[in-house]
């Protein structure tokens, strides 16, 4: 009866052999066991639960040297990498909005959702990713012009899919086309704006974006650890896995590998220095001359850790202090973010977003808590790190009337007079 | 338990659990009533319509003539009230007025967002007056921060007032939540946005959305025979095809009109000294008369070889087109949502039109499309936000990028070389 809900073709609204199978088997639907047959075979010897905690294990580090490997291959496999996770998520969301809603047939609308996602991607790599290939762009014809019309090439695909929805619109279904619609929405608004915040992330330098995601993986591992050895008093009723001792041991374990991770990075400037596209060599570069964030500073010890320590001061890259708040942040608010995905696999009595990471779910089930922090770690770099870009200021200074750079040009020059940064004799 | 359970889940492929709306209170106000009393119900109904919607006419121009910040409060009080409609309706769907926390939670993540759209946006244009006060120089400056700080504290309140049996009902209304703000402030904002460019560009479309709906009425009204979709039964081609033609029309002669005006063409600016906006500049290119030769095909119809027209006019012919063939999907859409959730209209707010998203629902495209639109084809990006940008960074980048701008406006003459003494 389980496997029947699960492949169920039809949409018709006749039956309501959907709360029969709630109400008979309000149990999830089992996963199934694809573990590949390798490990099953070693394995086989063990008990269940050590089984299930092994296989875990073994499919984290393969996922980690996995993440390892990509990082050497540079920032174009790692753009890659994160459009596919993106994909993917989205697939099984999607999937997830199919089988609730029964609308497997429903006409058109596995073609609008992908149809969607891919203007919306579009709209998004258009408006972002050009910033950064700008020679580029004004070289080649086609590419200029699309990029001048951009906004409105994207909205007029948008567009279309509208009205295509409005079209496809069948008596019958409505409601149910409409949930998709809705459905389809909210995943975009989630999955597609996050990635694309991450690779902004990335373009500022890869530090920003390993040290995040490697911050709420490590929360993970700790706070699972922490809870499996001490664990005694439960968190939330959403998750009765989480526990107070695993969130705490966690968080201060998290805030320790950001500052150590941190401090390993900041010397290499493949990490710290903002990926570039070089329009000779037709590739994407790091090289730069570090920034104030990655040099080592003296900072003094607040007197209350001097015993402790048995330091007076200490020499830190100011990074490392951005990384407290990282890190923090990744243990604090992260959770909340599994909680979110947590009562939505309750609310639609689903253990895993799917079956595709044997011992873990599906990717949704990796990412779930990546999403709030790649968003942070956005909101933060715009606010406390950098300012605005000055080229990109230039860029966009260039393509305005005469009169209005004039108005600007004096502005600024009232302004730097102002503060005294140049003198008001001052010569070209 | 499991019975329980069952009646608190929703039995999403039936329609049996959406509970019959009642039927509309009759709002219309007694004085009409008793004008009407003589009338057949088909003609009042034509009447009240008329009536309210001239009513809404006047109440628009009055609050033109009052001038742009009155509209803006208006835009506002719309999107407001859109937003409650829908959220409504999503109670209703759901059964979930008892839900904890979720009404307080629907305001403050309207408030989050509309926080966050001012504070990117609107601010932009109050430069001059927030350079001067400190606090508010502050709140510009870590905006991104504080927006999404809040959101935030939004988020992890809604997840923990998820309680046992009704997952599915708050996530439910979270989605609704969130997509409801998505149409309704997003757009309202780019109203606005329209708006600081020239009033022009707020009326014209909004104006030519209605004449479509009301020409379109009344095409269908007289000539109505092929029906266009089956969302709308009462729409006919021969209303959508004479809507189309009256609106074109209709924005043509409007734009003439208007874009004599300062008071319509000019950007709105915020006066600092005066605390007030202004509207006055040099009219632009696109607001000065230019002859244009006419295409021999229409020589002959009108009998003009060439015809003073603002540029302006041929822009609203493209807004003109949008608001007759897109608009109307918009229209639709409701149409459907409508059926979906099994509601006549979506409130009772105006006696005989429904409610106020009945009224606005086509406008959504539109005020996208004119956004679009502008930042496409008529304007570079926004001075005033890249002004504010280079005031925001450190003085030896404002330095170099000062000289790099100088030598740029004296290469192309705009500025010439200065000699100091």
């Amino acid at each position: 009866q389980e496997s029947e809900s699960e492949t169920r073709l039809d949409g018709e609204t006749a039956s309501d052999s959907e709360s029969k199978s709630e109400f008979g088997g309000s149990s999830p639907v089992p996963t199934s066991d694809d573990t590949p047959e390798v490990l099953n075979r070693a394995l086989s010897n063990l008990s269940s639960r050590w089984k299930n905690w092994w296989v875990r294990g073994i499919l984290t580090l393969a996922m980690i040297t996995f993440f390892f490997i990509i990082i050497y291959l540079g920032p174009m496999v790692l753009m890659t990498i994160v459009m596919c996770v993106q994909i993917k998520c989205f697939h099984e969301i999607i999937t997830i909005g199919y089988n609730v809603y029964h609308s497997y047939d429903l006409p058109w609308f596995r073609t609008l959702s992908w149809y969607f996602l891919l203007c919306v991607n579009y709209f998004f790599y258009g408006e972002t990713v050009t910033d950064y290939f700008f020679t580029l762009v004004q070289r080649e014809e086609p590419l200029r012009i699309l990029s001048k019309y951009h906004r409105f090439i994207s909205f007029a695909l948008y567009l279309t899919g509208f009205c295509m929805f409005v079209l496809s619109l069948v008596k019958k279904h409505y409601r149910l086309q409409f949930y998709m619609f809705g459905w389809t929405h909210v995943t975009l608004l989630i999955v597609v704006t996050q990635s694309h915040l991450i690779i902004h992330n990335l373009f500022e330098g890869m530090i920003w974006f390993i040290v995040p995601i490697s911050c709420v993986i490590c929360n993970d591992i700790m706070a699972y650890m922490f809870g499996f050895f001490f664990g005694r008093t439960p968190l939330i009723k959403l998750s009765p896995k989480k526990t107070w001792e695993g969130f705490i041991g966690g968080f201060f374990s998290t805030v320790l590998f950001g500052l150590l991770l941190s401090y390993v990075m900041s010397g290499y400037r493949c990490f710290t220095c903002p990926v570039e596209f070089n329009n000779d060599t037709n590739s994407f570069t790091v090289d730069c001359e570090p920034s104030e964030l990655f040099q080592l500073q003296e900072y003094n010890i607040p007197v209350l850790l001097h015993s402790v320590l048995g330091w007076k001061t200490v020499r830190m890259y100011p990074f490392q202090i951005h990384s407290i708040a990282l890190s923090t942040f990744a243990s604090l608010i992260g959770p909340f973010g599994g909680f979110f995905a947590s009562g939505f696999k309750r609310a639609f009595k689903i253990k895993d977003f799917a079956n595709t990471i044997p011992g873990h779910g599906g990717i949704m089930d990796r990412f779930d808590c990546q999403y709030l922090m790649a968003t942070f770690v956005n909101v933060y770099i715009a606010s406390f790190i950098r300012g605005p870009n000055p080229s990109k200021l230039i860029q966009q200074f260039l393509t305005l009337r005469p009169d209005q750079q004039l108005h600007i040009f004096n502005t600024l020059k009232a302004h730097l007079v102002d503060r005294g940064v140049l003198g008001s004799l001052e010569d070209a | 338990v499991d019975l329980e359970e069952r009646l608190h889940e929703l039995d999403l492929r039936s329609d049996s659990d959406i509970p019959d709306v009642p039927p509309p209170t009759d709002s219309t106000p007694e004085i009409l009533k008793r004008a009407l009393s003589g009338l057949s119900a088909r003609w009042k109904n034509w009447w009240i319509r008329g009536i309210l919607s001239l009513a809404m006419i006047s109440g628009f121009f009055l609050i033109i003539y009052l001038g742009s910040f009155m509209l803006m409060l208006l835009v506002l009080s719309i999107q407001v009230k859109c937003y409650h409609e829908i959220i409504t309706i999503g109670y209703r769907v759901y059964h979930s007025y008892d839900l904890p926390w979720f009404r307080s939670l629907s305001w403050y993540f309207l408030l989050c967002v509309n926080y966050f759209f001012y504070g990117e946006t609107v601010a932009d244009y109050f430069a001059t007056f927030v350079q001067r006060r400190e606090q508010l120089q502050f709140l510009i400056r870590y905006h991104r921060f504080i927006s999404f700080a809040l959101y935030l504290t939004g988020f992890c309140m809604f997840v923990l007032s998820l309680v046992k049996k009704h997952y599915r009902l708050q996530f439910y209304m979270f989605a609704w939540t969130h997509v409801t703000l998505l149409i309704t402030v997003t757009q309202s904002h780019l109203v606005i946005q329209n708006l600081f460019e020239g009033m022009i560009w707020f009326l014209v479309p909004i104006s030519s959305v209605i004449c479509n709906d009301i020409t379109a009425y009344i095409f269908g009204f007289f000539f109505g025979r092929t029906p266009l979709i089956k969302l709308s039964p009462k729409k006919t081609w021969e209303g959508f095809i004479g809507g189309f033609f009256s609106t074109v029309v209709f924005g043509f002669i409007f734009s003439y009109f208007l874009a004599q005006h300062q008071y319509f063409v000019c950007p709105v600016e915020y006066n600092s000294e005066t605390n007030r906006f202004v509207t006055e500049c040099e009219p632009s290119e696109l607001f000065q008369m230019k002859k244009y030769s006419v295409p021999p095909l229409l020589q002959a119809v009108l009998g003009w070889e060439t015809v003073n027209m603002y540029p302006f006019q041929m822009h609203s012919f493209a807004l003109s087109t949008f608001a007759s063939l897109i608009g109307p999907f918009g229209g639709f859409f409701a149409s459907g949502f409508k059926r979906a959730f099994k509601i006549k209209d979506f409130a009772d707010t105006i006696p005989g039109h429904g409610g106020i998203m009945d009224r606005f629902d086509c406008q959504y495209l539109m005020a996208t499309f004119v956004h679009v639109y502008i930042t496409s084809f008529i304007r570079g990006p926004n001075p005033s936000k890249l002004l504010k940008q280079l005031l925001i960074l450190q003085p030896e980048q404002q330095l170099s990028v000062y000289k790099t701008l100088k030598s740029h406006l004296v290469e192309k003459g705009i500025l010439q070389p200065s000699l100091r003494g």
